[in-house]
């Protein structure tokens, strides 16, 4: 585990976490294959109460985070989520709440509002209702349509999140056409990231490269004839590109998640990670989890490389990229994210990505698992 | 491509300029970003009271700082600022 001295102990050396992400519950009315929360996600119980996300709040506040995401799960299944939010915005967070719509109604959109959130981010599934809903496992459509028009109308920003993957990257010309329609200020375009259930489905879910290259023309296109105030945000993944990206921005940097039962982690796939015993906020202060646990410091600085990672002039740029990502693929968090070419490992993501070619052309035929606690208890069965 | 800045200049809704005493900086909050100010690009922004319009911004910064021509820089600023849709004016 960590040698003494090879990591920053003095709390002067660590800078402090700008970022809280609190997901607040992973209870969900959806079905997203793609979620990134634990496959295991049923079996965490035992959510923190009101008091003790407050304490939370106050705690990480006065370390210094200043960004503070509300998500999940679904976020809106909290009934005290307006008073996190009130407390939030007193204690001086600019809070995000990252929600699917469904659970929501005009009026709380309002009672948010009044309770000084900041800004809300409305996911969709695809751009027409029958992809969306079967995505989504659920009927949301005409719903989540409903609610960013009410996001708008109580004076926010209208910020709109399409999670793309193999079966809905086709219609990105719809999906530009749909944030057209409802007048979105800001469209994030994120390919999905494989952790969680998206691991269990990447084969079924990475885009293949024709797919990527016709999104990419589609984007750029709509970017020159479109005029408007819309901001597009388009997320290459990362599958398809030669360096990592610098994960979470380092280790225990500037981020810190706070999962629905109080375990504090780096990001918030970190809790499959091997040898590391992540705190929790019930036992320990948020001070002493970000400065002087073992687990937050394990992978801060560059004495826990391997190489190629080790000698490589780029570490400090991505930091070697994602420790849960070389964990998931090589089974080893410190050696390189085979995202990186120069990983011995690189070969892992050349395979997945004719994989997914190979079972694009055969017409998908593998099932997609749908986050549910049916495939929770079928997948944790079979491993 | 700038646009020309006219009438009483605020803070764009959802951006709020804040102090953090532990970065000892004013920061510039906006949906999940941050952006730490230097003292000069805070002091300008603590102007933008929605009131004030860039001329009157300019004079008041003048008064509080005298003794240096802080006019052409202030307004090359307050372009950049709107421009990047931190500033709106009304």
């Amino acid at each position: 585990m960590t040698k003494a001295g090879s990591v920053p102990t003095n709390s002067s050396q660590i800078s402090p976490p700008l970022w809280l992400l609190a997901e607040l519950t992973y209870a969900c009315p959806l079905q997203c294959p793609y979620c990134s929360n634990p496959v295991e996600y049923n079996a965490i119980k035992q959510e923190l109460d009101t008091d003790a996300w407050l304490r939370v709040l106050r705690e990480a506040r006065a370390l210094g985070a200043t960004q503070l995401g509300l998500s999940g799960g679904e976020p809106l299944v909290r009934q005290d989520l307006e008073i996190i939010i009130q407390e939030a915005r007193e204690l001086g967070y600019y809070t995000n709440l990252i929600t699917s719509g469904v659970g929501m109604d005009a009026e709380r959109v309002a009672s948010f509002k009044k309770a000084g959130l900041d800004h809300i981010q409305v996911s969709f599934q695809a751009s027409s209702a029958e992809l969306n809903d079967l995505i989504a496992g659920t009927r949301a459509f005409e719903h989540k349509k409903a609610m960013a028009r009410a996001v708008k109308s109580n004076g926010y920003p209208m910020v709109l999140c399409f999670v793309l993957h193999r079966d809905n990257i086709g219609q990105i010309d719809q999906v530009l056409e749909l944030a057209t329609e409802l007048q979105a200020d800001y469209v994030e375009l994120a390919t999905t990231q494989y952790y969680g259930w998206a691991w269990v489905n990447r084969d079924r879910l990475l885009p293949t490269i024709e797919q990527l290259q016709h999104a990419e023309q589609t984007v750029n296109q709509f970017r020159a004839d479109y005029s408007g105030k819309m901001k597009l945000y388009y997320v290459v993944p990362d599958y398809y590109e030669n360096r990592p990206k610098a994960c979470m921005n380092g280790w225990g940097n500037i981020f810190l998640t706070v999962a629905p039962d109080g375990t504090a982690l780096p990001c918030h796939a970190a809790r499959q990670l091997p040898d590391l015993s992540f705190p929790n906020v019930r036992e320990h202060s948020v001070e002493d989890i970000w400065y002087r646990s073992e687990s937050f410091n394990h992978f801060r600085g560059f004495e826990w490389m391997k190489e190629p990672c080790r000698s490589c002039p780029e570490k400090e740029k991505d930091f070697g990229g994602c420790r849960c990502q070389a964990y998931m693929l090589t089974g080893d968090p410190a050696n390189a994210d085979p995202v990186c070419d120069k990983s011995p490992h690189h070969e892992l993501i050349t395979q997945a990505i004719e994989n997914a070619r190979a079972e694009e052309a055969a017409g998908n035929t593998k099932p997609l698992l749908f986050r549910n606690p049916k495939s929770a208890k079928k997948l944790l069965a079979t491993e | 491509m700038t646009t020309p800045l006219t009438g009483g200049v605020a803070i764009s809704p959802g951006y709020r300029l804040q102090w953090e005493p532990v970065q000892n900086a004013h920061v510039l909050l906006f949906p999940e970003g941050m952006i730490k100010l230097g003292a000069s690009a805070a002091e300008i922004l603590l102007m933008c009271d929605g009131e004030r319009d860039a001329d009157a911004i300019i004079a008041a910064l003048q008064a509080k700082f005298p003794g240096a021509d802080l006019a052409a820089d202030v307004r090359e600023f307050l372009e950049v600022a709107h421009d990047k849709g931190w500033i709106s004016t009304d």
